[in-house]
């Protein structure tokens, strides 16, 4: 590619096929804005895989590989080793996956790569559901959550799987969380991670009004409201044992949270307040963690 | 240089002289030397490679995979349930045309657990679109390696090398092993003309509709079927530089034979010590070992029954329900072309069960007399069944 249409060159060009309202398409654009085009991106099945756009179409302007669902990270992680024994140590690998190939079925080559420190930088867009099946239930979703897998008939009985702490207690040199909700926290995070060496992870939370049935418009609302509620606080942690807090809005409760979305309906008040008290819990837990 | 080595070390020292620059295996029981050896000679600076030591036979096809999209010589080995865990990966190796070499230890899937000998495991995987080359003994398994990045390199596609459990990884013979400025000069660096490459960038393996996914599947089909020649082609080159060729197909006194015994692997040693001992006997016996299973061979096999009525096939495997794999490969070799052939197929030499002259000259002779120990199943004969 000549220097000039280097120079012009957007990262993420318009035309994908995602929903509206897409969670996850944002979540794209702000990292691969602070990653910059020296990036190599590895994204298994999910809904990445698919409204990146179908061949000859892309709406990614860096090389991607699509990969077998659980194998991102043992890819990626091959994908670096092929660079450096070459002599390129400056390409970022970024494995790009959702909450089914990270928190599930990619979880066994995760854990692999992290544990043998493999130079690359996992982020997981999480939108709590296999959402390109069609909204079926990952250890990802939460408790008390609708899915096509966990119908109103038999909603979702346990909690969400705490992936970063499974990430910290490998020691990995960065962990963090991330939202789409704050994006300049996110950005930072995300320039942080490519500064470090080893294995870093970035979990990152995305809407889906399709699967959490509530109005496009409200997807960087709704993930605020996941902040703000404590639901999904923003912290970072390096080698496992530095826990930090990032900046945090005040508090609000749960409630703010579930009201928009569809898949918490069928919730009564008394589900609501376990919900709640299990917010509170986890909150308390974090705070214990991030005390220096 | 001549030196003593056991299969295993053969492998290693062959992905050694081909300076592969990504390793990533998890070990399993027969095929640990070889990665043992090679994370050796990483430690010890003899060899600037890459080793990633990880957590599953997946994920060491999947890093491989990784390694090779990005430009890098890349191998892996593996065994039995090694390799039925890496099937998802196989399929992903030849659909994205990366030319990985892998050395597979041809040992029994389980249950019941057995660490021996048997082809199964390998023949499992012929609809992978891994090309396959099966080895007589170890100075074959350190050729074929060598010979296989050449090919794989050349075609875009994955070549397994695969070998007998014990029989040749853990038996020790005497090699010549080439010289490196040789090697070198036979096998150049890899260097693919599209790759992960941040200056070029590219998407691999995006959905695409039915007409080009068609295309796509039909023109790596061609490629396949092309493999036969370019593999004779490039081992008559290796021979140019070592004096030493291994074929896509070996044939043994077949020229003038009826009757002609067919296998793969180091079972053809002791085909030919028993046409030896047939002949003998007055029966004009050949035999013939393919080394190569995928693309069947089709053409050398042709040339190398010749005249023969008679296929006595021996199989280390088996497809449950039917019969015999390579006897399954050989018919469809025969269709069409020796209409007036008769095929009869054995299973023996599985789990660990020694196949020698002595267990397949009474195999031959119960394929002509109808008369012996073998017991029939369908259109198979099982040898070695207890009573």
């Amino acid at each position: 590619m000549n220097e000039h249409a280097r120079q012009k060159r957007d990262l993420f060009t318009p035309g994908h096929y995602g929903c509206p309202g897409c969670g996850a398409t944002l979540a794209m654009q702000q990292t691969l804005s602070v990653l910059g085009e020296d990036t190599i991106v590895v994204m298994p099945a999910g809904c990445w895989s698919t409204l990146i756009g179908i061949y000859p179409y892309t709406c990614l302007t860096v090389p991607v590989i699509s990969v077998a669902f659980g194998s991102t990270a043992a890819i990626a992680g091959g994908v670096k080793a092929g660079l450096t024994i070459q002599g390129n140590d400056h390409t970022t690998v970024l494995a790009w996956a959702g909450d089914g190939g990270t928190f599930d079925i990619g979880l066994q080559a995760l854990s692999g790569a992290v544990e043998r420190n493999d130079d690359i930088l996992f982020i997981c867009y999480d939108n709590e559901a296999y959402m390109n099946t069609g909204i079926q239930r990952s250890s990802a979703t939460p408790a008390g959550g609708w899915t096509t897998t966990t119908p109103d008939s038999a909603l979702k009985v346990q909690k969400k799987k705490n992936i970063v702490e499974i990430m910290a207690a490998h020691r990995i040199p960065y962990a963090a969380t991330a939202s789409i909700g704050a994006p300049e926290d996110l950005k930072g995070k995300v320039k942080k991670a490519k500064g470090v060496k080893g294995s870093r992870f970035i979990h990152l939370f995305a809407s889906c009004p399709t699967g959490w049935r509530h109005a496009p418009q409200l997807s960087v609302e709704i993930a605020r409201e996941a902040v703000r509620s404590r639901l999904f606080p923003l912290y970072e942690v390096s080698y496992g044992d530095e826990w930090k807090l990032s900046p945090m809005p005040d508090k609000v409760g749960v409630e703010t949270y579930l009201k928009h979305q569809g898949r918490f309906k069928k919730m009564l008040a008394s589900d609501h307040q376990d919900f709640q008290k299990q917010v509170d819990d986890d909150w308390l837990r974090l705070l214990d963690k991030c005390r220096p | 240089m001549k030196k003593v080595m056991m299969g295993t070390e053969a492998a290693a020292r062959a992905a050694k002289l081909a300076r592969v620059q990504v390793i990533s295996a998890y070990p399993i029981t027969p095929q640990t030397v070889i990665v043992e050896n090679l994370a050796d000679m990483i430690g010890r600076g003899e060899l600037n490679a890459n080793y990633m030591p990880v957590e599953s036979e997946h994920s060491a096809l999947a890093s491989c995979i990784g390694a090779s999209m990005a430009g890098a010589r890349a191998f892996t080995a593996s065994s039995s349930h090694g390799l039925a865990y890496m099937h998802e990966m196989l399929h992903y190796a030849s659909g994205a045309r990366v030319p990985i070499v892998m050395v597979n230890c041809n040992r029994a899937l389980g249950p019941p657990w057995n660490l021996y000998c048997d082809h199964t495991d390998s023949l499992a995987q012929r609809d992978t679109g891994w090309i396959q080359y099966y080895c007589a003994d170890a100075q074959d398994v350190l050729d074929a390696i060598l010979i296989a990045y050449g090919v794989a390199e050349r075609a875009l596609l994955p070549i397994m090398i695969n070998m007998d459990a014990f029989y040749l990884t853990h038996t020790s013979e005497v090699l010549d092993v080439p010289d490196q400025e040789k090697v070198d000069i036979f096998l150049p660096p890899y260097q693919p003309s599209t790759k992960l490459n941040v200056d070029d960038p590219k998407t691999f393996g995006n959905v695409c509709g039915a007409d080009l996914f068609t295309s796509i599947k039909y023109k790596r089909h061609c490629d396949t079927l092309s493999l036969e020649k370019l593999w004779d082609e490039t081992s008559a080159e290796f021979r140019g530089h070592f004096n030493r060729l291994h074929p896509t197909v070996e044939a043994y006194q077949t020229e003038e034979a009826d009757v002609c015994v067919i296998g793969i692997g180091t079972g053809a040693g002791a085909m030919r010590l028993a046409v030896d001992r047939l002949r003998e006997e007055g029966l004009k016996a050949g035999c013939v070992r393919l080394s190569m299973i995928r693309p069947f061979p089709l053409e050398g096999f042709k040339r190398a029954i010749a005249n023969a009525k008679h296929m006595i096939v021996i199989d280390r495997d088996v497809s449950f329900g039917a019969e015999g794999i390579v006897a399954q490969e050989v018919k469809a070799g025969l269709f069409g072309h020796h209409g007036d052939a008769k095929l009869t197929g054995f299973i023996a030499g599985v789990g660990g069960n020694d196949l020698s002259a002595d267990t397949i000259v009474p195999l031959v002779r119960q394929a002509i007399s109808g008369n012996g120990t073998a017991v029939r199943a369908g259109k198979t004969y099982w040898a070695e069944v207890l009573p």
